[in-house]
């Protein structure tokens, strides 16, 4: 019996208040059938001092409900500040932290989770990080399947996650486009992104949902939907499957990807289950076939 | 060569060339694959056109520098081995690289070939390039377009590598390398394929109210009867947001930071750059011209900003900006 295919929670993408915070992570750690929950701050330093006592005390519910806790740090350092707040989490060589900048690389020689945020399109990058202490690695969102498969071959004793639901992260910026578009500067932004609890929706010129848009990040309006047979994804690899925080139900989420991941329920189930938790979109899917992101999901 | 290095862009060698013979202290190029972040049909080079073009720029006085930028395909990384091998084979000055299998390739295979940090690889801060340097030995670290001349300057205090900067051409206004926009609209990539909103999804319609340009069927801009349209490249698109109509992400500019070249040097930064590989010889000869006659003004205790409306109509949407060198642009 090959083992089961694990659930993590991603970190938190957005702006959320620290009340808002903690009663999330309070669920999840009490509801939520997922073995591991990222928790800081990935997207803007600047946040990260107002939300720190709340990610503490999310930890102590999630580790006291038995699950495991794993620290991700920012995506794109800036500030002396945020260099300070990498150079801490990847100093305790101890704990498993995720590393989403390779900055973190420098002096770390304890395990760490290359995140999707770090730019790793194939095996033998993956392999240099291996050697760095790397256990497990959460796929680029732009690789395909086959592309996964083909990095999990040629690492075989490295974890493989897939980013499986939440709007997929595209790309970071030295701009804000949440300060610019309310015609803030950077500086003086009055942490405006919180407005915005699963980003703030973009739409073309003729009025199609494209994009989302969290402070220095921009997000794709679609969610991404892992909806291929678990048989699949362990032929490629795959052990875990990364759930990305949202306002929509995400105890119903995880419950859904449990089921579908132990073959309870198949993937047009997954979709309506996971759908009546009220995503911020549509489901696509298009990066896992080698296609355009924005593809719909459901044509595994 | 100047108090500061000129690096300028060829996208054959006939633009190679043309680069050197307008004052350019380096130029550099890729190959005619997917190895290369300027992945378009009819550009780059062959091997033999590279072992050429680096013979007749060494008998010029001139570098060659290869860009073996893009991340390597899974599966498929033998095809960036080669570029390595082929660049250290014709005597190439340096290869710019991102990925870091390609890094580990040529450091083991190449132990003496230069190592230049593609800014594909958005190292924007001193802990970040200590470990490409320390790592892989790299020697120079292309610099992200995400960073103002002061925190270049407070940078530089904390590093050991040389630095370059791109100073014109066209403006990525995401992190270069932390941007999958492309790949999200079209399936093609800068980071998976060498390109960015690639030509073959674009399309033009004659529409009520004027021309409307779109990417993969996405709607990017409409330009009224009689003006020239623009390239619809993602970020540089109109979009609605609260209803409201805006270049959300950055309006249709180039960036132009002739005026700031003092300012860079000042900063420590070694080299500046041009972008543009793809826009052909006569245009690298304008602008290398333009930037070796401001560097030698520099030099010569003179200001260089007066030759910077020399390159105003060869900018994207006819406007320019010095990006996020100044801060305000945030």
């Amino acid at each position: 019996m090959s083992e089961p295919i694990q659930l993590t929670l991603g970190p938190l993408l957005f702006n959320w208040a620290p009340e808002r915070i903690r009663d999330f992570y309070g669920r999840i750690a009490d509801e939520a059938p997922v073995e591991r929950v990222h928790l800081g701050e990935v997207v803007c330093g600047k946040r990260a001092p107002l939300l720190d006592n709340a990610f503490a005390d999310a930890a102590e519910r999630v580790k006291a409900a038995g699950k495991q806790v794993v620290w991700s740090t920012l995506g794109l350092p800036g500030l002396r500040r945020d260099r300070k707040a990498i150079a801490a989490l990847s100093a305790d060589q101890e704990s498993l932290i995720e590393i989403n900048d390779v900055s973190a690389l420098l002096d770390r020689t304890g395990p760490f989770v290359a995140g999707p945020l770090l730019n790793v399109y194939n095996e033998a990058a993956a392999r240099e990080l291996m050697g760095r202490g790397c256990v497990r690695l959460c796929a680029n969102v732009e690789l395909s399947l086959a592309a996964v498969s083909a990095i999990a071959a040629g690492c075989p004793e490295l974890e493989i996650e897939l980013f499986a639901f939440g709007r997929l992260p595209l790309a970071l910026s030295g701009r804000c486009y949440h300060a610019r578009h309310h015609g803030l500067h950077k500086d003086n932004c009055q942490f405006i992104c919180d407005r915005d609890l699963d980003g703030l929706d973009l739409q073309t010129l003729d009025g199609k949902d494209f994009l989302a848009v969290n402070g220095v990040q921009t997000l794709s309006h679609g969610v991404q939907l892992a909806d291929i047979p678990p048989a699949d994804l362990r032929a490629a690899g795959v052990t875990a499957l990364r759930l990305s925080p949202h306002t929509a139900d995400m105890v119903a989420v995880a419950q859904a990807f449990r089921a579908f991941a132990d073959e309870r329920i198949d993937g047009a189930e997954l979709a309506a289950r996971a759908g009546a938790a009220r995503p911020p979109g549509p489901f696509v899917g298009g990066y896992l076939r080698g296609v355009a992101g924005l593809q719909p999901a459901g044509l595994q | 060569m100047g108090s500061i290095e000129l690096v300028c862009p060829a996208g054959s060698p006939a633009m190679l060339r043309a680069a050197v013979e307008a004052g350019a202290d380096s130029v550099y190029c890729g190959l005619r694959d997917d190895t290369n972040a300027r992945n378009f049909p009819g550009l780059n080079f062959s091997p033999a056109e590279l072992a050429d073009s680096v013979r007749w720029a060494h008998d010029h006085g001139a570098r060659v520098l290869l860009a073996v930028n893009t991340f390597a395909r899974a599966g498929a990384s033998d095809r960036w081995r080669h570029s390595i091998d082929a660049a250290a084979g014709t005597g190439a000055d340096a290869v710019i690289v991102a990925d870091l299998g390609v890094l580990a390739h040529a450091r083991e295979a190449w132990p003496d070939l230069r190592l230049h940090l593609s800014v594909q690889a958005a190292a924007g801060t001193p802990e970040a390039i200590a470990f490409y340097a320390r790592a892989y030995g790299v020697k120079r670290v292309v610099l992200p377009r995400v960073l103002s001349v002061d925190e270049i300057a407070a940078l530089m205090r904390e590093i050991e590598v040389e630095t370059e900067a791109f100073v014109y051409g066209g403006l990525c206004v995401m992190a270069e390398g932390r941007c999958a926009l492309s790949s999200y609209a079209t399936g093609r990539s800068p980071n998976l394929d060498g390109v960015c909103s690639p030509p073959e999804a674009v399309t033009y319609t004659e529409e009520e109210g004027g021309m409307v340009s779109r990417l993969a069927g996405l709607a990017l801009d409409r330009y009224a009867p009689g003006d020239p349209a623009g390239y619809p490249t993602l970020c540089k698109g109109r979009f609605v947001v609260d209803g409201a109509l805006s270049y959300l992400f950055e309006d249709p500019v180039s960036l132009n930071a002739m005026s700031l070249l003092a300012a860079l040097r000042r900063a420590g930064v070694t080299a500046v750059k041009i972008e543009g590989r793809q826009r052909g010889k006569a245009y690298v000869a304008r602008v290398a011209a333009a930037f070796r006659a401001a560097i030698d003004a520099m030099d010569a205790g003179e200001d260089p900003a007066r030759f910077e409306p020399l390159l105003a109509d060869l900018a994207e949407g006819g406007r320019q900006t010095a990006g996020a060198y100044r801060k305000t642009w945030r």
